[in-house]
């Protein structure tokens, strides 16, 4: 008999066993160690109080309910707290820029700085700067540690556990929840930590579905402009406290659609790829007692100084890129020519203009979209301007309903050109890479244009 | 059976030769980098999630009995729950267990979980013969209120366990002093071996008869029986290797395999 044919009979062994004859073999093993532990281990009923609290924490936790119920309000906590906290900061910072703005210009002035210099400099590079730090850095330094401080205890883990279920539902694995929480703050570094998922099929689609959860650069957007346009919606005149909760309630449903999308992708890619077989067991760690020094560092320093930074970086060569346009009059045409395209979804040409030039990094679509919006009405003297919220809706025409598909499309457009790198560099596929860039596009502008013209025209 | 005059040193710098090489294997977290770094000294960072310690990782102690004195070296070898080879960790370890050179495998068992650990040293059990186990976690278990009898579990599984605690280095120079006595072969081990369920054995037989006739080399090969249960189980590497009529060709292979072999 030659090689092909005992694999023959091997397959027709198989066939006979309707291809399980690996679980066999595996559950033959187990049988067998369940008959050697049966009487050679005991559980008895431990007295240790720290063991009892701890199974009974997990118990609830890992129960199908009770997981959802606490990851859902424990997230709407931590934003809770991110939304207000970061609100008094945010006014702290943007009062101390301005005026360094204030003595900049009277310095220029002093020193007979030609205004073309002086604008360049001051509009276009100090602007774009000091936005994307006041709007950035108080979120993040509240939301990291808060997320850090989570990880550290071991509640994440076990919030993986509990997702595994839904996960396998749609051909995914149980980790791709823990590398979701790290998109949380970035894609990027969400899309290397896949790396936790061993089995192929599992890992492409963690990393294709990544996108879906709001990174840190989005955030800050996220939280604009749910606390902006989408909390006065429902409550006009409440406390602020109540208003920021309302807030923070519309980002976790704006994450809950991040994995609504994900999950549906999931299936799609888990359908039409070939069944690789995949096998693996999620561990809880014990609980620790989080180490606050550690979590300060992790979080302040690695994380938001780190995207701070970057966004700092990137905010430079795009607020003097807007700036040229705006002096050189070239916004507006632009503007115009796309004006039509973003209609159609629901949006205008400064946001679509704005997402262009926010591809290297999510964190400059705040900025472009102020320094567009100011400068195609060709409205020099910004101090008039109290707050972003009279920039979008005065020279904006922002509503509610534009504020909601700039969310969406924040959720779902494609990723950021740091992740698309990453992406190639996991992967090295390149059919992959533009699958995991077009794929969230083409889901976002559809989403966008279903929403507009079914259903937010006839309100 | 203690031993006295046992005596672990570590950080060892100047030495001419290796006597005895050990190989770690364990599921993730349970302790495998801890007890490594207890034994060799070296600074290896302890992390927690699963698949840290993918790359492979080499230590060095003296072990001083009476007035005998060996150099050891260790593997520590990425954590595993089995070695299906599904994982390039499961391959790595696999592999290092069937074709490379060791003198003992140490496996260590999560006196917590023991069921998950003795999936995998069930597997282990079925490419090598060079085996002890290391219970550790015993204080952990005992606080959870989980008693083991040793001393029937090692009847049962017919090889030798020592229960330790890696965190304090507890037991240890018991459990290396024991590994040493296999490695001399003053104690003779032979694993309880997996028994299949009847019917499939008869698949077994069949399959067996065919392959020892298309290679007859590997009749007397000491783990036939395992290699029959992955050709089974359809595992790629092992078919290749019987098709070449050669265990070692592939392993080149395996070596320069990319993540993400779908792509």
């Amino acid at each position: 008999m030659n090689f092909q044919e005992i694999l023959e009979k091997v397959e027709k062994y198989r066939i006979q066993y309707n291809n399980t004859l690996k679980d066999k073999i595996i559950e033959g093993m187990h049988q067998q160690i369940d008959e050697i532990l049966q009487d050679t281990i005991e559980y008895k009923q431990s007295n240790d109080i720290l063991t009892k609290i701890e199974n009974y924490i997990d118990y609830f936790i890992t129960s199908r309910i009770g997981g959802i119920f606490v990851l859902i309000s424990l997230l709407s906590l931590i934003l809770w707290i991110t939304i207000t906290g970061a609100n008094y900061i945010s006014e702290f910072l943007s009062n101390i820029f301005a005026s360094i703005e204030v003595f900049l210009r009277n310095s220029s002035n002093l020193l007979r700085i030609p205004p073309t210099i002086s604008s360049f400099l001051i509009d276009g590079i100090y602007k774009s700067l000091s936005m994307v730090v006041s709007v950035m850095l108080p979120p993040m330094a509240i939301f990291f540690p808060l997320f850090t401080f989570l990880e550290d205890l071991g509640l994440l883990p076990r919030i993986a556990l509990n997702m595994d279920k839904l996960f396998k539902m749609v051909g995914a694995h149980g980790n791709q929840a823990l590398t979701m929480m790290v998109g949380f703050g970035c894609n990027a570094a969400g899309v290397i930590s896949t790396r936790i998922i061993k089995s192929p099929k599992e890992r492409l689609i963690a990393i294709i579905t990544n996108n879906f959860m709001p990174c840190n650069g989005r955030w800050p957007l996220l939280i604009m402009i749910s606390t902006l346009f989408l909390a006065p919606l429902i409550s006009e005149s409440l406390n602020p406290l109540l208003g920021s909760l309302i807030a923070a309630l519309a980002l976790v449903a704006s994450v809950i659609i991040g994995l609504f999308f994900t999950l549906i992708v999931s299936l799609g890619i888990s359908k039409s790829l070939k069944s690789i077989p995949s096998f693996y067991i999620l561990e809880i760690p014990p609980y620790r007692k989080p180490n606050l020094l550690r979590i300060i560092y992790t979080s302040i320093i690695d994380r938001t100084v780190f995207v701070l930074m970057r966004a700092v970086y990137m905010a430079i060569p795009a607020g003097a890129f807007v700036w040229f346009l705006n002096y050189f009059n070239l916004s507006t045409p632009i503007i115009n020519f796309l004006t039509p395209f973003g209609k159609m979804f629901g949006l205008d040409g400064v946001i679509i203009l704005s997402y262009i030039i926010a591809l290297p990094a999510n964190e400059l679509v705040i900025p472009s979209l102020l320094m567009l919006y100011t400068n195609a009405k060709n409205f020099i003297d910004i101090e008039e301007f109290k707050s972003i919220y009279q920039i979008l809706s005065t020279y904006g025409n922002w509503d509610w309903k534009i504020a909601l598909s700039v969310m969406l499309f924040s959720i779902l457009h494609n990723p950021c050109t740091t992740t698309i790198l990453t992406i190639y560099k996991e992967t090295k596929s390149i059919k992959w890479t533009a699958i995991a860039t077009l794929l969230p596009l083409s889901i976002a502008f559809t989403v966008l244009f279903i929403l507009n013209n079914l259903i937010l025209k006839h309100l | 059976m203690d031993c006295q005059n046992c005596q672990i040193i570590k950080n060892i710098k100047n030495f001419t030769k290796i006597d005895y090489t050990i190989a770690l294997v364990g599921n993730p977290n349970v302790g495998k980098s801890t007890l490594f770094n207890f034994l060799t000294g070296m600074n290896v960072k302890v992390g927690n999630w699963p698949g840290k310690t993918v790359t492979k990782i080499e230590g060095f102690f003296e072990f001083k009995v009476n007035q005998e004195k060996f150099v050891f070296k260790i593997i520590d070898l990425p954590g595993v729950y089995s070695i299906f080879s599904f994982t390039p960790e499961e391959e790595i370890t696999r592999n290092f267990l069937f074709l490379g050179s060791y003198d003992i495998a140490i496996i260590i068992l999560d006196a917590t979980n023991l069921e998950k650990s003795l999936v995998l040293a069930f597997q282990v059990f079925e490419v090598t013969n060079k085996v002890i186990l290391a219970l550790n976690l015993v204080d952990e278990a005992k606080r959870k209120g989980i008693i083991i009898d040793v001393e029937k579990l090692q009847e049962k599984l017919k090889v030798p366990i020592i229960p330790i605690i890696a965190q304090t280095g507890y037991n240890v120079d018991n459990l290396i002093y024991k590994a040493l006595s296999i490695i001399k072969g003053e104690i003779k081990v032979n694993p309880n071996k997996y028994t299949p369920p009847p019917e499939l054995e008869k698949i077994i037989q069949d399959i067996q008869k065919e392959i020892t006739e298309y290679y007859p080399e590997i009749k007397n090969h000491p783990f036939l029986r395992w290699i029959i249960l992955r050709i089974l189980e359809g595992d790629k590497i092992i078919i290749e290797m019987i098709k070449n009529k050669n265990l070692k060709t592939v392993e080149e292979k395996i070596k320069n395999k990319p993540i993400l072999p779908i792509l």
